[in-house]
Parts: C-alpha cells; sequence; structure tokens
C-alpha cells in the first residue's frame, strides 16, 4: 500500500528509479521462479528486455502502433521467441544452461552491429511515450504485483508441483509419465513473458532502443537483487530490486563499474547472509509475534 | 505360465564406451507374471531396465510392450503406455510432502485420460493410493516432507507413484534393498497384491530369499548377458548361475 502512494512523493527523477525498479522487480521475479522453482539458472534477462523492447519499439516506429498496442504484442511475441531461443538448451542443466543463456544477448547485440539492423549502433529514438507520468508508474507497479501475486499462485498450483518436482528429480517425472521439455516450456514462456513486458515497457518510457536492451546489468542486477531479498520467495527478489536500483542510480557516475558493485553485493550476501534478508525479516518478525503472545 | 505376450525384448545391446553393459539380451513377459532379474553387480540388470523404460537409447534390438514397437520412444511416453518403474537410488520430492509426490503422476496425460472426467479431489485420491500402500492416514505420515520419511516409506512412497499411473507392467529396481526384514515382510503382501489385482511385475534383486517368495520365473543376468531363464529351483541348480555367484564351483 505504502508502496502505491510512493509516486506522489517523488519527483519525476525518483519516479523513473522507481519505474526502473519495478522492471528489475519483474526480471528478478522470473530468475527467482526458474531457479528455485524449475531449476533452470538463467542469465539471459537481458534477452527477454531485448526482444520485447525491440519488438514494441519497431512496431511503434514503423507501423505507428500507440504503444499500448505494442506492449502487449510485444510481450507475446518476444516470449514466444525468446522460448524458441532457449528450446535447444532446455536440455541442459544447472551451470550449463545458465552460460548458454547468457550467450544469447551477446549474440543479439553482435547479430545488430554487424548487420546494421534495427538502427545498429545508434538505436532508434523519438519512439512514443506512454499517456502520462501517472500511467507509467502505475503501470509497472501493477504489472510487478500482478506477476507477483500469480507467480505466487502457481508455484501451489498442480503445474508448480509439477516444474519443483522437475527441479528435484527430474527422472523420476519422465518414469510418472510427463514430459518434462513441455513443463519447462511452459515455464520458461511465463518467465519470458514476464521478462518481455518489461522490456517493451522499457522502450516506451524511454522512447528509445538500442543495443544497450540486451545490456549485462539486465542479466546481473535482478541476480543480485534476489540474493539479497532471499532465493525462492519471489516476493524478496521484487524488494532487492527496490533497494539496489535506487543505490545503482545513485552510483552512476561510477558507469560500468557498478556491475563491480553489484558483483560485491552478491558476494557479500551468498558468504553472510545466504537466505536473504526477506526470510531474515520473515524470521524476527514471527519472534515478535510470539514475544506479544507470551 | 503361458500367458498373452505383453512386454517383449528382443536382442537387445548397449554398449558406454567400451563396455558392453548389456549385449544380446532377449526375453519375453506374460501378463502378470512376476519375473525376477538377479545378477552379480554390474551385470548390467539396471542398465536393462534403463533400456526397456527409454531412460537409455539401445544400440541395437528392439522393446515390443502390448504388440507395438517402443524402441527409442521418449520415456513418459513409455510411462504413459502403462510400463513404469522404480528407481534404485531414492529420490523422492524432497521439498513436497509425501502426497503431493503423487500429484505429479496423478497430472499424466494416462491418468487424465482414463479417470474419465473429474478427478474430483486430486489431494485425497494421492492420499487413497498412500494409504493403499500402508501408509497410516492418521499419523499424518502422508503430510511429512517426503525428505524426513525413513526408508521404508521412501520406497513405498516410490511404488505408490508407479501404482498412481495405474500401469500394466512395473518394473521394480532393487525394491528391498537396504530394508530390514520387518520392512520386508511388510512390503510382501503389498507386491503380492498387485500381482493378483493383475499388474505384471519384474523385480530387479539381490534379496533372493524374498524374490523367490513372488517370482515365477527368474532370468540370471552375467556381464551383460542372460545366463539363464527358468523358474527358480531349476535356475540355482544351474552351473553357470553358481559360477557367476560363487566365483568357482565348490570343492566336495
Amino acid at each position: 500500500m505504502g508502496l502505491l502512494s510512493l509516486p506522489f512523493f517523488l519527483d519525476m527523477y525518483w519516479q523513473r528509479v522507481l519505474c526502473a525498479a519495478g522492471i528489475y522487480g519483474l526480471l528478478a521475479l522470473g530468475f527467482d521462479f526458474l531457479a528455485e522453482f524449475v531449476g533452470l539458472v538463467c542469465l539471459g534477462g537481458a534477452f527477454f528486455i531485448g526482444a520485447g523492447g525491440y519488438i514494441s519499439g519497431l512496431l511503434n516506429a514503423y507501423l505507428g502502433l500507440s504503444p499500448l498496442v505494442c506492449i502487449p504484442i510485444a510481450t507475446v511475441a518476444g516470449a514466444v521467441i525468446s522460448t524458441l531461443v532457449l528450446v535447444p538448451a532446455l536440455r541442459l542443466r544447472g551451470i550449463y544452461f545458465a552460460i548458454v543463456s547468457f550467450m544469447f544477448p551477446l549474440f543479439a547485440v553482435y547479430i545488430i552491429v554487424a548487420l546494421s539492423a534495427f538502427g545498429g549502433t545508434e538505436g532508434i529514438s523519438a519512439l512514443d511515450n506512454l499517456p502520462n507520468q501517472w500511467v507509467e508508474v502505475y503501470l509497472i507497479l501493477a504489472a510487478v504485483l500482478v506477476s507477483l501475486f500469480l507467480l505466487r499462485r502457481l508455484v501451489d498450483e498442480d503445474m508448480g508441483l509439477i516444474l519443483r518436482a522437475i527441479k528435484d528429480n527430474d527422472q523420476a517425472v519422465k518414469a510418472s509419465g510427463i514430459s518434462i521439455t513441455t513443463y519447462k516450456i511452459r515455464a520458461v514462456f511465463i518467465a519470458a513473458l514476464i521478462g518481455c513486458f518489461g522490456g517493451a515497457y522499457l522502450t516506451h518510457l524511454y522512447g528509445w532502443l538500442g543495443i544497450s536492451l540486451f545490456g549485462m546489468d539486465f542479466s546481473i542486477l535482478p541476480i543480485a537483487a534476489t540474493v539479497m531479498g532471499g532465493m525462492g520467495t519471489l516476493a524478496g527478489g521484487v524488494l532487492g530490486a527496490l533497494l539496489l536500483t535506487p543505490l545503482s542510480e545513485a552510483l552512476r557516475g561510477f558507469g560500468q563499474l557498478r556491475v563491480v558493485l553489484y558483483c560485491f553485493i552478491l558476494l557479500l550476501f551468498i558468504v553472510y547472509k545466504p537466505e536473504g534478508f526477506l526470510s531474515y525479516f520473515q524470521r524476527k518478525y514471527h519472534q515478535f509475534e510470539l514475544w506479544e503472545e507470551v | 505360465m503361458k500367458a498373452e505376450v505383453i512386454l517383449e525384448v528382443n536382442s537387445i545391446s548397449k554398449t558406454f564406451g567400451g563396455v558392453h553393459a548389456v549385449s544380446d539380451v532377449s526375453f519375453a513377459l506374460g501378463k502378470g507374471e512376476v519375473l525376477g532379474i538377479i545378477g552379480p553387480n554390474g551385470s548390467g540388470k539396471t542398465t536393462l531396465v534403463n533400456l526397456i523404460t527409454g531412460f537409455v537409447q539401445p544400440d541395437s534390438g528392439k522393446v515390443i510392450f502390448k504388440a507395438s514397437d517402443i524402441t527409442g520412444m521418449p520415456s513418459h511416453k513409455i510411462a504413459n503406455l502403462g510400463l513404469t518403474r522404480t528407481f534404485q537410488v531414492m529420490r523422492p520430492y524432497y521439498s513436497l510432502p509425501a502426497f503431493k509426490n503423487l500429484i505429479i503422476p496423478l497430472n499424466s496425460p494416462r491418468v487424465k485420460k482414463t479417470r474419465s472426467g473429474r478427478l474430483g479431489d486430486i489431494d485425497a485420491v494421492a492420499i487413497d493410493i498412500l494409504e493403499e500402500i500402508g501408509f497410516e492416514r492418521d499419523a499424518r505420515v502422508p503430510y511429512k516432507p517426503a525428505g524426513s520419511l525413513p526408508l521404508g516409506y521412501l520406497k513405498r512412497l516410490e511404488l505408490a507413484r508407479c501404482l498412481a499411473l495405474s500401469p500394466e507392467v512395473i518394473i521394480c529396481d532393487e525394491i528391498f534393498s537396504g530394508l530390514s526384514m520387518s520392512e520386508i515382510a511388510g512390503l510382501l503382501p503389498l507386491l503380492e497384491k498387485l500381482q493378483m489385482q493383475g499388474v505384471t511385475l519384474v523385480m530387479i534383486e539381490h534379496r533372493l530369499r524374498e524374490l523367490f517368495r513372488l517370482a515365477d520365473r527368474v532370468i540370471v543376468m552375467n556381464f551383460g548377458q542372460k545366463i539363464a531363464d527358468g523358474i527358480p529351483e531349476d535356475v540355482m541348480e544351474d552351473e553357470e548361475v553358481k559360477k557367476a555367484y560363487l566365483g568357482r564351483e565348490r570343492k566336495k
């Protein structure tokens, strides 16, 4: 609730930061879902952003469609493309899947640069923005909350159980007559939908598209956010993104060194607080509740 | 026993590198039969199971289930045809409560089709199956995380996972191993009941005494080859089998 009233107190600049935090929050949700509930460590968050962003931006630039039409189309189309790209990698597990998924955004950048396609290295600017700043802010907040709510529901449904079972023991899932590839594809599609929405939204937020949509930030920061917030909590990643993004903005002056900072934060949390701060707060909260009773 | 043949393995072979894990093994399995497969460690028993159930693709040979060729089919499709297996190394879905483990097979196409229309409460179905297989409903055992269950229950859970598919053939890969005599004594009636219900069982075992109580027929494997096939009493008199198990002939 506090989050929903936040935009009123923020000036233009920090509203933008909140929007960016929302995008990272979406990516963190997708990452956490795939890593903790399906067992696919996907480092290709930037590919989702790029695919969604480019499709939405190009539809807007060449066909003149309104952003409110472009975003849904790009979300679905981007998710389909991302899923198709990742399908051959799905038979890989653990670190191998992570490496291959990390490769795709780089791949996309080189293709765009080499072919000078879609504006090449310069990108395309002067795309249409969203109608007004309130739509901007609340659209992303709503997207984060809805995704969070739906994902939390999903992991307790039968489909979520099957996905968790695949993570625990995929052999037994096969022996139970269930195609693990089909379910992995569905899971990747869901994560890609969330990520591509973020990308499409981002393009129209800045009214610009370019190869930095495939940048490493989108792959690394969500992971740092998830580890900070707590793996497997879903909400933790969103909170982590809300904390990390302003921090990252405040340190904008350091440029690319920020990636080093993410890695450093990641390391600190892995060493000192591997369960993340959300579960820490939850425990404290429960302790507090018990105290009251006593 | 001359029954209708449900599963037929035709000169199946598999090599890993230079090792002949299974070479040229053939046998036929009658409907309702209990077949034991025994042999020393590393004789290719588990590989044979993997070959039949599609977890490993054979180099040559054929597997025929209910008159259709299932060689090279993905394992989940084979499971959906009604041929399923337990695993030697118990790895349940640790993070889920025991009964939730059965939600996975209950969501397979096979179950959705056979239990026509609505399943009703899928959790209740899962708990019914667990009760049938010997989980005490009241003792809250079905609700405990699968990772915290003792081995005896895990073996039952593994069997229950197969049963949830209402299969025609179950291949049990060393289901007795690691269990105490009393736990085995609890498991035997369950397997006998399955046999009565017309489920065809293939039992890979080291525990011969328990196996021979159930098995109609026994196949002995050694170095990837089938060295004997027949009723238990005859097989154990076979010279080659004695050699495989004891190394050399006993001095008189």
